[in-house]
């Protein structure tokens, strides 16, 4: 690890800040943070940091770049559908990854179904995180009951898988609402499920290190002068405990996204309408067999490469914050 | 030692009623049970007489006690899609599930377990790090994509397995099919075994890997190799039987993903078992299906969790010595 001592670091500042008698700008700390530097040593790192950023950012501009709107349907013809790729012998150039049994550009759908993927991948987690670190936060400050009934509560979903979890809250959602509204809530159902199977780690996480906060001395002296606990968790203790939030989080939205899939793929997440990169691979499953295989399969690799490369960026992050391993 | 088991029975109970609790409200108040039963054209008084006779006017608690006295008594009521006896849907769909998880899991065992031990005693050959590679996707790419990808290759173009189904099943009595003791049978299970069993296998190998090479760094193994021990007895008599403990207790605890993941599975493979029955309930609202499957998981779950608690403390004198457990 690069370890700058001071007269370096004087040396490093920039003759503008070295004449004003201030220390290294922003920019040269953030160049020579060790974080940063384990970041860029990476080439796996890079190569999923690289390969996430694009595909975030072509799920976010996909209305514009997207070469069909798929979802238009004066644009569609019937007799457009079961193009092969462009690469092959019978494609057509229209269609750089061919089409499906309605006539839909595949890239396109590709790309609009990232953004829902995306779009329900990070509400999920942000919903999670939110609830996880406030409960963590409770549990952990107020301690006595609260912490109990709150862990207990932690342990008894542990138990249960994820999907399962998920599963059964759309299931009682579809029973309750009723067929008709059920589909106006249905994102809103989709995001709470999957944030509701992952918010005990964040809980925990936070937990622990509130009690190991709590006793210093910063919080002791907050307070001293009279702070309310509230302000005390949120302004003070808050800040102190959210780095290994970050690390979880990104580990978690590899597996929201994959969830968000997987309950799509099986009938119960998005509707057909908006569909999520899942149904895409649903629907295509259809037409595996009749040798269409590229309605499945592209959504599928692009499922795969998301998933790989979030999930590699988690594991980089979660060593390089991990203190032990300095 | 007695004391413990005490404990952890009490919660265990307390979290099945817990769940009981969930289940019946979902059973009783989600949807109107005698809509559900009954044709569109059945009278009012006939409805209401339906329903005196259901206990449904009784008071809540009763009807709550009831609903427990039934379920020890395996009568879930009746399916609202098949109108027949719960219990007996879901008897007659238990085997394939068992035969695909049993299967699975011990797959996973035979090919992770030596697979971990490989890589932790030769950290640094290629093999090692191929098996690790395979091993990141594995955890990355969702079940249902391994699934469609074993299918596309295997299937779709080399013809060698088939995609779906269980193939011929055998009737052995007590109401169990087997497909194990027909070659079409044991074709059909190979592929939703390998996709069942992919999750599990990568995780013990992590979990092995990581077990051999904490224990090979340990103070009595460097004595026993000062001593003079052959190599095999060191890792295979010394090592490996310590890293077996939290391997089985894992793999125990797991248990419980497999019977999640198998809903996946067996959707894609068309896998006539009680998960595929239960993905279907939750498509169709057939609440008194949806109530029974979480009774019995989280029945099955409970017990498993309480087993290998006490398999550890007894196997772990460490724990037992320690007092409490946190």
């Amino acid at each position: 690890m690069p370890y700058v001592t001071g007269e370096e670091a004087r040396a490093a500042t920039a003759p503008s800040d070295a004449a004003a008698g201030r220390g290294p700008g922003l920019l040269a700390r953030l160049r020579d943070n060790d974080v940063w530097f384990s970041f860029t040593r990476s080439p796996i790192t890079l190569v999923s940091a690289i390969v996430t950023l694009v595909l975030v950012l072509s799920a976010l501009f996909a209305p514009l770049i997207a070469p069909h709107d798929p979802f238009d349907p004066a644009t569609l013809s019937i007799m457009d559908s079961f193009y092969p790729p462009a690469w092959t012998g019978e494609g057509d150039p229209r269609f750089l990854l061919g089409t499906d049994d309605q006539g839909r550009d595949i890239l396109s759908t590709i790309l609009h179904g990232m953004r829902i993927s995306l779009a329900v991948g990070f509400a999920s987690v942000l919903f999670a995180m939110v609830l996880g670190v406030t409960l963590g936060l409770l549990a952990g400050y107020l301690g006595g009951v609260v912490d109990s009934v709150i862990m207990r509560v932690a342990d008894v979903q542990l138990t249960f898988p994820a999907i399962l979890i998920a599963l059964l809250i759309d299931g009682v959602a579809r029973g309750v609402a009723g067929p008709n509204s059920y589909q106006d809530i249905v994102f809103g159902v989709l995001v709470l499920s999957i944030g509701l199977s992952f918010w005990v780690q964040y809980a925990r996480t936070v937990r622990g290190s509130v009690l190991v906060e709590k006793n210093k001395e910063y919080v002791l002296a907050a307070r001293l002068i009279g702070l309310r606990p509230w302000t005390i968790m949120v302004k003070h203790v808050l800040p102190n405990v959210l780095g290994p939030v970050l690390v979880i989080a990104t580990i978690n939205l590899a597996l929201a996204i994959i969830t968000e899939a997987t309950l799509s793929f099986l009938g119960v997440g998005v509707p057909p309408t908006q569909p999520s990169l899942g149904t895409l691979i649903r629907i295509g499953n259809d037409f595996l067999f009749s040798g269409e295989w590229w309605i499945t399969i592209f959504p599928g690799i692009t499922l795969a490469v998301l998933a790989l490369a979030v999930n590699l960026l988690g594991d980089w992050l979660r060593d390089a914050l991990n203190p032990k391993l300095r | 030692m007695l004391a413990f088991a005490i404990r952890r029975l009490v919660q265990a109970i307390g979290v099945m009623l817990v769940v009981a609790l969930i289940s019946f409200v979902m059973f009783r108040f989600v949807g109107d049970p005698v809509n559900q039963l009954v044709g569109v054209d059945t009278s009012p008084e006939d409805r209401a007489a339906l329903r005196e006779a259901l206990g449904l006017n009784d008071p809540v608690l009763l009807q709550f006690g009831r609903f427990i006295l039934r379920a020890a008594q395996l009568d879930f009521g009746i399916s609202y899609q098949f109108k027949q006896p719960v219990a007996a849907l879901i008897a007659s769909r238990l085997p394939a599930t068992l035969e695909l998880s049993l299967v699975s899991a011990v797959l996973a065992l035979a090919v992770g377990v030596p697979m971990g031990v490989f890589t932790g005693l030769y950290p640094r050959s290629w093999v090692s790090r191929a098996f690790l590679a395979v091993s990141l996707v594995g955890v990355s790419l969702p079940t249902f994509l391994i699934g469609i990808l074993l299918i596309f290759l295997v299937s779709v173009n080399l013809g060698w397995l088939p995609s779906f189904g269980r193939g011929t099943v055998v009737d052995i009595g007590f109401g169990w099919t087997t497909g194990l003791l027909t070659a079409s049978g044991l074709q059909s299970l190979i592929l939703p075994a390998i996709t069942l069993g992919l999750f599990q296998m990568t995780l013990i190998m992590r979990l092995v890997r990581g077990e051999m090479l904490e224990v090979l760094r340990t103070d009595y193994i460097k004595f026993a190799r000062a001593r003079g021990l052959s190599r095999r007895a060191i890792n295979f008599g010394h090592a490996l039987r310590n890293t077996l403990v939290p391997v089985i207790t894992i793999t125990g605890l797991q248990l419980g993903s497999i019977i999640a993941f198998a809903i996946i599975t067996e959707t894609v493979f068309q896998w006539p078992g009680m998960g595929l029955m239960f993905l279907q309930a939750v498509q169709s609202v057939d609440i008194p299906i949806m109530a029974a499957y979480l009774l019995l998981i989280a029945f099955l779950f409970v017990t498993i969790n309480f087993i290998v608690d006490l398999l550890y403390v007894a196997v772990d004198p460490r724990i037992r010595l320690g007092g409490a457990r946190g």
